[in-house]
């Protein structure tokens, strides 16, 4: 809305102390989503240049595979899609009216789930990656 | 506080000579002692009676006064008694310390829904709000700011124009399509819709949910939470008819409705009246896909 001056950043991301839980819920949705998008194109890139023989693929991947930052991002990879595959579910009660009183609740439990599944999975992603 | 003290000064001056030709002089007399009287000393004493005191930090803009025109922050000490309000402590800064301060209050008991503030980084209603339940009040400042997302037009008074023209948007106002016969014929309406309707109508118009709301913060077409649940009162309102609840869906679900809300649950969060307006807006898009889709 229009402003007769300039209140900084009262009305933006200046306040994240203050977010409430669906707050975080909708950034870390949009954020999830949008880092989704990105690793789908680059996904969709790099693989339809692989395409080639199979001899180029198995040297894309194997190539790949050994750079460790890349064993890093696909943890980072794995976070940002189970967060976003819970909290889509979450949103869809929300959509459906059921629980929303329990709506905080089932965003920290997603939050909780993704991460638990995320550090049981730092063994396989990143064995023999340093 | 200051009132009484006037009242006090209103009898000593009924009690002197009643002529009228003595008036004038008189109300001179009483001008120079209430301009002699030092509220802030006042104050001063009341804060040293206290046995706790409060320190609020309030944004002061005025953009008619010269000087005043940059916003600022203005820290007055507060003598804290139990039960107030961060509208008792606004009222005692007005009139202890600086008469210029402007802000709207008028029931002060959450029912009128002029005084939304935006109190340590969230809305609320100033009179609602416990001083006491305020985190660390004792130890930290209350900072107390307009509504965000709304102009301001002096100090913590914001323009709700935008805010009315978007709750006048959804017509409301009950209209059913058919009257009943008789003059005095009643419009019933059963115990489970009007339970289906009760948190929807306590709505009062303080404009906290559309303050806090991000997407009404970016979009100006936005109807809002409020404008929303207003028109799922009357939506669900089972007396008006199906004609007048199609024309109610027509205007809720065209883009800049309901389909606009990301269920942040700002709104939600803040409603001073415990409006569940996201679980509101869920139903009406709801509804308005049930209206569109229909299979048989």
């Amino acid at each position: 809305m229009s402003q007769s001056y300039d209140r900084g950043t009262i009305e933006d991301f200046g306040r994240w102390k203050e977010f409430s839980a669906g707050m975080w819920a909708w950034i870390f949705h949009k954020f999830s989503g949008w880092v989704l998008i990105g690793y789908l194109f680059t996904h969709i890139a790099v693989l339809s240049t692989a395409t080639q023989s199979p001899e180029l693929y198995t040297g894309t991947i194997r190539s790949l595979e050994s750079l460790a930052i890349v064993r890093v991002l696909e943890v980072g990879l794995l976070a940002v899609a189970v967060f976003h595959i819970l909290n889509g579910v979450r949103l869809l009660f929300v959509d459906l009216g059921v629980g929303l009183e329990a709506q905080d609740k089932s965003f920290y439990a997603s939050l909780v789930v993704s991460a638990a599944i995320v550090i049981a999975s730092v063994p396989t992603f990143l064995a023999g990656a340093f | 506080m200051s009132t009484e003290v006037k009242e006090k000064e209103t009898e000593q001056t009924e009690t002197e000579s009643v002529e009228s030709s003595h008036q004038s002089r008189r109300m001179e007399q009483k001008r120079q002692r209430a301009s002699q009287r030092d509220l802030e000393e006042e104050a001063r004493e009341e804060i040293d009676d206290a046995d706790e005191t409060i320190e609020i930090k309030v944004f002061r803009f005025d953009p008619e006064v010269a000087g005043k025109e940059e916003p600022r922050f203005d820290t007055f000490h507060v003598p804290f008694f139990k039960g107030m309000t961060v509208l008792d402590a606004l009222i005692y800064a007005r009139d202890h310390y600086d008469s210029s301060l402007t802000f709207r209050h008028s029931c002060r008991q959450a029912i009128c829904g002029s005084d939304a503030l935006f109190v340590n980084g969230t809305q609320c209603l100033g009179c609602k709000t416990q001083i006491a339940d305020l985190e660390g009040h004792l130890n930290s400042t209350i900072r107390i700011e307009p509504l965000p997302h709304q102009e301001v037009v002096k100090d913590l008074v914001v323009d709700m124009e935008h805010f009315y023209d978007q709750m006048e948007a959804v017509e409301p106002f009950f209209d059913a399509d058919e009257l009943p016969d008789g003059e005095l014929e009643e419009q019933r309406q059963d115990r489970e819709n009007r339970e289906k309707i009760k948190m929807s109508t306590r709505c009062i118009w303080c404009g906290a949910c559309m303050s806090s709301c991000n997407i009404a913060a970016g979009d100006n077409e936005y109807l809002g939470p409020a404008a929303i649940n207003k028109a799922y009162r009357f939506a669900m309102d089972e007396r008006e008819g199906e004609n007048r609840k199609q024309q109610r869906l027509n205007i809720i679900e065209q883009e800049h409705g309901v389909w606009r809300c990301q269920t942040q649950f700002s709104c939600t969060e803040v409603c001073p009246k415990d409006i569940p307006l996201t679980e509101h807006i869920q139903e009406l898009k709801r509804e308005a896909v049930k209206n569109n889709l229909k299979f048989w």
